[in-house]
């Protein structure tokens, strides 16, 4: 396999910022968002609905929504993305870069065999029919699929939804990307098939070196798999702390108060605690701290600027009051 | 001793040759509340189904209230309606989206209690208010509320004609965590208040801890445990149980091993 050595991160978001529309109508989506995902480094990318990490995460592969205006830099395995042109993008997804979705049936042609999914890429990159039918045969064998030979010839329809993620992963795998966007690959999947795909990813990508951003909802599949990760409100990254100490000591009071709303089946039997209001997008969140009027520590200046990203303890936090503080 | 509101016997439900429901039996006493757990193809979606009327099973009995629940006849089914109401899992499918939310809350209550008309805006005012719902989201459509406030308006139109028994299908899997806890507290509440049995569908043992007395662990169509919620989660004696409680992710989880473990378990 080719080596691309000479950067040492798989993605680097700088600063970006995404609005659609213009003028008086203009939406924004993201504003000031940085992600870091090193080298065969798994990063997570935890937040509720419309607070920006698939629109993140898309990012990455150049995915962004019609006429949308972009700042900052994203560049993946060297490429500038977003001033990358079509071809560019088109050689960047091919071969540095694969995404793997929440439904694997939404990503496959359901009148195609697996064989012909698995192979398209390669074929795409030149190699020649045969080579590639024994690569397949190989990747099927490398996520656990029982007799390859017969399943390159089945359709989609006829493996259950982990079976087929596991296909769709093997496809992903296939170029043998320097990263992987995992967007929720495993929230469709029963728990104890969760385990199985998430073993899986983990174990091919320590083989092969790949960079992995995890998007979820799941906090605890988040503080669990991932070495760092950043949880995101209303298109802002709003805390980013190692993935073990996510839970030891959350700094952001919307990190904690997600904690709090989150029942568990560890330890004692808990109260939990609702969060009033619900998650906003960035079009609709107040000025000042986006999380203000959801938060039981807001005081009369978080309502002045939007706080950036400063250290506290082991995290970083956008926050003016963090937890801990001398209150 | 109080008899039990519903009472469940030996149920097998069969589609052609594959059987999802195999001799489900349970109690569920007034004021309890009961989980079901398990995955995809353990049948427990069937069996809510069979105690709401939607499917009729191909043995066994349902007994709410004292007497057998038929789902044939207009009147036996409007008892059995009046008495336990379902909640699915996404509350769009059961809305009609040309209805404002309050109209969709009433139509049971003309259908059951009948009363005047101010009688009944007055109870629709009442439930909006019980869930938390404002009015001005009582006048709106179904498609301009949030998932968490149509889920309360379900809640609503179901808890109107005071049913003893609501059975809840994976209600709040498809919400954000905040707002999966402000429906949680919610439902936690109303039984409170109010003395309403809950049958609570779920695969998340985590939600079914918060929000159940008791459980039964379905796998293949069969309990393969049951007892206390809290010592089911504590000291599981069932190998599935305690593979679906590994299957959690915690700090220092090993998804291999919970792999390894589940292939043994098929094995």
């Amino acid at each position: 396999m080719t080596s691309r050595s000479g950067h040492e991160n798989a993605l680097d978001i700088a600063g970006l910022g995404l609005a659609v529309g213009s003028g008086e109508n203009a939406v924004p989506l993201l504003s000031g968002v940085s992600v870091r995902v090193g080298r065969g480094e798994t990063v997570g990318l935890v937040g509720e609905s419309g607070s920006g990490k698939s629109l993140t995460a898309r990012s990455a592969l150049g995915m962004l929504p019609a006429g949308a205006r972009t700042e900052g830099r994203v560049t993946v395995a060297g490429v500038d993305v977003l001033s990358a042109g079509r071809g560019e993008l088109r050689d960047l997804r091919r071969t540095r870069a694969s995404m793997i979705f929440q439904d694997p049936r939404a990503s496959l042609n359901p009148v195609r065999r697996i064989g012909d999914y698995l192979t398209e890429g390669l074929r795409a990159r030149g190699e020649r029919p045969r080579a590639a039918g024994e690569r397949a045969l190989d990747l099927l064998e490398q996520v656990g699929i029982r007799d390859p030979r017969a399943a390159v010839r089945r359709f989609p329809h006829e493996f259950s939804g982990g079976m087929l993620q596991r296909v769709v992963i093997a496809g992903a795998l296939s170029t043998e990307p320097e990263l992987l966007l995992a967007d929720e690959p495993t929230t469709a999947l029963d728990v104890t098939t969760q385990a199985e795909v998430v073993a899986l990813l983990k174990d091919l990508q320590r083989a092969h070196g790949t960079g992995m951003l995890f998007v979820t909802h799941d906090l605890d599949l988040a503080a669990a798999i991932c070495d760092r990760v950043y949880v995101m409100y209303a298109g802002r990254i709003v805390e980013e702390s190692a993935g073990a100490a996510l839970f030891g000591s959350p700094a952001h009071p919307y990190t904690r108060a997600l904690l709090e709303a989150s029942p568990s089946v560890h330890g004692d039997r808990a109260v939990i605690r609702a969060i009033a209001g619900h998650p906003r997008s960035l079009a609709d969140a107040p000025a000042g701290c986006a999380f203000r009027d959801r938060c039981p520590q807001a005081a009369g200046d978080c309502a002045e600027t939007v706080p950036g990203l400063g250290s506290h303890g082991p995290s970083l936090v956008a926050c003016l009051h963090p937890e801990g503080a001398a209150s | 001793m109080s008899e039990p509101v519903l009472s469940v016997k030996s149920l097998v439900k069969t589609f052609g040759s594959v059987t999802a429901v195999d001799d489900v039996s349970f109690d569920l006493m007034p004021g309890a509340s009961l989980g079901i757990v398990g995955e995809s193809g353990s049948g427990k979606t069937t069996t809510a189904r069979i105690l709401a009327g939607l499917e009729r099973p191909t043995s066994g009995t349902v007994t709410l209230d004292g007497r057998p629940a038929a789902s044939r006849g207009r009147r036996a089914r409007l008892r059995q309606a009046g008495l336990l109401q379902m909640i699915f899992q996404d509350p769009y499918g059961s809305f009609d989206p040309r209805r404002t939310v309050a109209q969709s809350v009433e139509e049971p209550l003309r259908l059951h209690s009948g009363g005047s008309a101010r009688d009944r805006a007055a109870r629709v005012a009442e439930l909006l208010d019980q869930v938390g719902l404002s009015a001005r989201a009582g006048d709106s459509l179904p498609r301009d509320l949030s998932g968490g406030q149509r889920q309360r308006a379900a809640i609503a139109r179901a808890l109107g004609i005071r049913p003893r028994v609501l059975v809840l299908d994976e209600s709040v899997a498809a919400l954000d965590v905040s707002i999966q806890a402000q429906i949680l507290t919610l439902l936690d509440e109303l039984r409170r208040a109010s003395g309403i049995s809950y049958v609570f569908v779920s695969h998340d043992l985590a939600v079914v801890r918060y929000i159940t007395d008791t459980a039964i662990v379905m796998r293949h169509g069969r309990v393969v445990e049951r007892g206390e919620t809290e010592r089911i989660l504590r000291h599981p004696r069932h190998p599935y149980t305690r593979l679906l409680l590994d299957s959690i992710p915690s700090p220092g989880w090993d998804p291999g091993r919970v792999a390894g473990d589940r292939r043994a378990l098929d094995a």
